[in-house]
């Protein structure tokens, strides 16, 4: 991982590239993230490939509800000859959900978008193929969203075995 | 019974097939578009292929999944931490163990969690004899694929020999909770290094049997060598990690660049192969059953004194003949089995190598009992990407053990 | 409101075959009596018995393995616990030519219109084996995204565990076979000769039937 001071001098050259596109940096953990708007996550994912972190170990999406904005996108990078991880976080709000699909920079990132897609309803723009990839095709809703509810089928006993669906007829 | 409308499925049907334009040759010699799966006898697990075949020659593939999936993510934020690694080990079933060292490796890192030495080295045993069964299951059912069904047989002995251990340590043959938040469960009986000693000494002759009755057959090697290479840029730009990589030449294995839980403390090989074809990607694996008994030996050997788990009783169970005597342990004891323990916020990701590559598991927190949000990056899933450019332009037959040898496991894909 | 009696088809035949019955159960038939009885009764033919012994000794179950419990059902066709003893090693992929559909994992809301699609298409006689907890009940993971069995399959026996030990999904499916055969036991109650403690259940608001036993014997 970079340190805190390495991570600050990443941030700080993005920075200078294009303004405004970090957000912020968080170090925890000996973990560093870059917060980068949304709209330039593709030139920063670039940059920061350019500058030796082009492997992209994982793209997962995670529900920040109650806070905004809610949606938030994380590429994990690795650099595979210095061994150095980074994170770099987007965070859309639900009702502009869209970012620019990595898949150019990063071929492997066509399934993990689509799970996003699916489970989040992030839509990426410029991927070749965005449906959904674990439910169903016409499932309606996100399912991993925080407000979306578990679900499930109530467990069976004795007492209310007659009014459950009952043993298949 | 509700009766599925053929019309709605149909248009489905053909959403999916049509969305992506498949890689034509350019003339177009009856483009046919067989369905394979997700009920075939050649895939692990039910994984769907729809192929573009142009004769015997696949045009293009494109896998869909989707059919095991289970919300295994959001199931896990339902549960307090201890609660979710039972539910998180059921994700790729077939290496158990190392899903749950993902998951307690996350949920440590955002503890700050010290595991004792002697957790880690028992963690390590059990995490490459999990890593041999894998493989065993792996090259039963691939040699099952390729038509040498015997070897089946042998592999699944073996595997009895390895739950039998496991069974030993923990109690239960798959899915066992035994790595739990700051260590293990419980410790390792008396007779269990006996019993892994012994079968350390006699894994590398079987594994010789399986080399013997595989490597010299014609028809193995056939199939197997010069089918279906991809080489190493390709593979790093999709995200593929593990033997596949290994296989095309690329030594990258977690346990070496980047250690966790004690793994720097032994000293073993990585097999690395040089075409990136099929036959590679089983030498590597196999390979790699031998390194695994190299480090079981080792941790055996060097496996020292001390707690199972954390001390810290805030986050793991007190020894049960503390209860006794001690008003704490009580307190501890109920508030932890009742509530669980609370993790500070934050986020952490958590990656290790697992049998199919780079297995992870990011959690976040947000100062509850129950984890806000756990993600498993799986590697059959990453890996899956790579199929399509394996095929293209090669035989069914080859397109049967290249999945084979890229060894996805429907339960971590499909999570 | 007028109350209309109508004599049952066959109407005496019932009251006869009624106190064969009754006379059965003290033991007081005997003869010809007894055997007329027991033929019409109970599955004895020969032609009948001949059939089920046959089939329920070469099943052709289905290689149908979804996820974890499939492994465990891989691990009974090896050496250790054995089905090709009772001569049911010959997984069939196709479901033309499989009886028996071992449900082995957990069932999606993606694949169960593909799992009805292939019980339809096996052949009577079939039938199913729901193993493991995720398609028995919805086992360990209860949420939007699994089915269990019971919703869209007749199932035959359910083999809990998660994943049931090869011994445990063996003994479902010799009780499988013992279905097959005809002489389907009590279980546990005729095991511990506890006839007599099946519940009575509170009556419902349509109407009780009576005793009710809970099924799963």
């Amino acid at each position: 991982m970079p340190d805190a001071t390495g991570l600050e001098l990443i941030a700080h050259e993005l920075r200078e590239r294009e303004a405004d596109s970090i957000i912020g940096t968080e170090f925890a953990h000996r973990r560093a993230v870059l917060l980068v708007a949304p709209r330039s996550v593709l030139g920063v994912l670039a940059a920061l490939r350019e500058r030796g972190y082009s492997f992209l170990a994982s793209l997962h999406g995670v529900d920040y509800y109650p806070h905004e904005p809610r949606l938030g996108v994380l590429y994990e990078l690795l650099d595979m000859r210095e061994v150095d991880r980074l994170s770099v976080k987007v965070r859309v709000p639900t009702e502009d959900p869209h970012l620019d699909s990595a898949t150019s920079l990063f071929p492997g990132a066509e399934f993990p978008e689509r799970e996003v897609y699916d489970m989040f309803g992030v839509v990426f723009d410029g991927h070749p193929d965005l449906r959904r990839i674990l439910m169903p095709e016409d499932f309606e809703g996100f399912p991993q969203r925080r407000d979306f509810p578990v679900g499930g089928e109530p467990v069976l006993f004795t007492y209310n075995e007659r009014d459950s669906y009952g043993r298949w007829q | 019974m509700t009766t599925l409308d053929p019309s709605t499925y149909r248009q489905r049907e053909e959403s999916i097939t049509y969305s992506a334009t498949p890689a034509g040759t350019g003339e177009t010699h009856e483009l046919l578009t067989l369905n394979i799966g997700p009920h075939h006898p050649a895939t692990h697990g039910v994984l769907r292929l729809l192929t573009t075949l142009e004769g015997e020659v696949v045009r293009d593939i494109k896998p869909i999944v989707g059919y095991v999936h289970t919300g295994i993510e959001k199931t896990a934020e339902q549960k307090s931490y201890w609660k979710a690694i039972p539910v998180v080990e059921r994700m790729d079933y077939l290496s158990y163990y190392f899903n749950a060292m993902a998951f307690c490796g996350a949920v440590e890192t955002l503890l700050e969690l010290e595991v004792p030495e002697r957790a880690q080295y028992l963690r390590v045993i059990h995490l490459e004899l999990n890593r041999i069964k894998s493989h065993l299951v792996w090259l039963g059912t691939s040699a099952l694929d390729l038509g040498a069904i015997s070897m089946f047989w042998y592999c699944f002995r073996e595997r009895e020999a390895i739950l039998d251990l496991f069974e030993m340590s923990s109690g239960q043959r798959m899915h066992t909770r035994y790595f739990q938040v700051g260590g293990v469960i419980e410790d390792i009986p008396r007779g269990f290094e006996a019993k892994v000693r012994r079968f350390c000494a006699e894994m590398p002759t079987r594994a010789d049997q399986y080399a013997d009755l595989l490597e010299k057959n014609q028809i193995v090697l056939e199939r197997l060598r010069g089918t279906c290479p991809l080489d190493q840029e390709t593979l790093l730009s999709l995200g593929v990690t593990g033997p596949l990589l290994r296989a095309a030449g690329n030594p990258w294995d977690l346990r070496k660049a980047h250690p966790y839980s004690c793994y720097d403390h032994f000293d073993f090989r990585i097999p690395v192969g040089t075409v990136g074809d099929n036959y590679d990607r089983y030498r590597v694996r196999h390979a790699e059953i031998y390194e695994s008994v190299k480090i079981i030996q080792q941790a055996l050997d060097g496996l020292p004194e001390g707690p199972h788990i954390t001390p810290d009783r805030k986050v793991a169970l007190p020894p049960r003949h503390e209860l006794a005597t001690s008003m704490e342990a009580l307190i501890h004891h109920f508030k932890l089995v009742t509530e669980g323990f609370r993790v500070p916020p934050g986020e952490a990701y958590f990656p290790i190598e697992g049998p199919r590559g780079e297995l992870g598991c990011f959690v976040r927190s947000d100062g509850s009992g129950k984890p806000a949000r756990v993600h498993m990056r799986d590697p059959s899933f990453v890996n899956l990407q790579a199929l399509a450019p394996m095929v293209r332009g090669s035989y069914i037959a080859d397109l049967i053990a290249t999945l084979a040898m890229l060894d996805p496991i429907l339960g971590g894909i499909d999570r | 409101m007028e109350v209309r009696r109508e004599r049952l088809a066959g109407g005496d035949q019932f009251r006869a075959r009624q106190l064969l019955a009754r006379d059965m159960l003290r033991g007081d038939l005997e003869g010809e009596a007894l055997e007329r009885h027991v033929e019409q009764s109970v599955l004895t033919t020969t032609v009948q018995r001949a059939v089920a012994w046959s089939q329920g000794n070469s099943i052709y179950p289905m290689t149908f393995g979804l996820a974890c419990c499939a492994i465990e059902m891989m691990s009974i066709v090896g050496a250790r616990v054995d089905i090709a003893r009772f001569g049911w090693e010959a997984f069939r992929a196709s479901p033309r030519q499989a009886d028996l559909l071992i449900l082995s994992g957990r069932v999606s809301v993606k694949m169960a219109p593909v799992i009805r699609r292939i019980y339809d298409q096996m052949l009577e006689p079939r039938w199913a084996i729901s193993m493991g907890a995720c398609c028995s009940s919805m086992g360990v993971f209860n949420n939007y995204a699994l089915v269990p069995a019971d919703k869209f399959l007749p199932i035959d026996v359910h083999v809990p565990g998660c994943p049931p030990r090869p011994e445990a999904l063996m003994h479902g499916i010799l009780r499988l076979r013992d279905k097959i055969l005809g002489h389907s036991p009590d279980g546990w109650r005729e095991r511990y000769e506890a006839v007599g403690t099946e519940e009575i259940l509170a009556p419902a608001a349509d109407g009780p039937s009576g005793d009710r036993e809970p099924h799963g014997a």
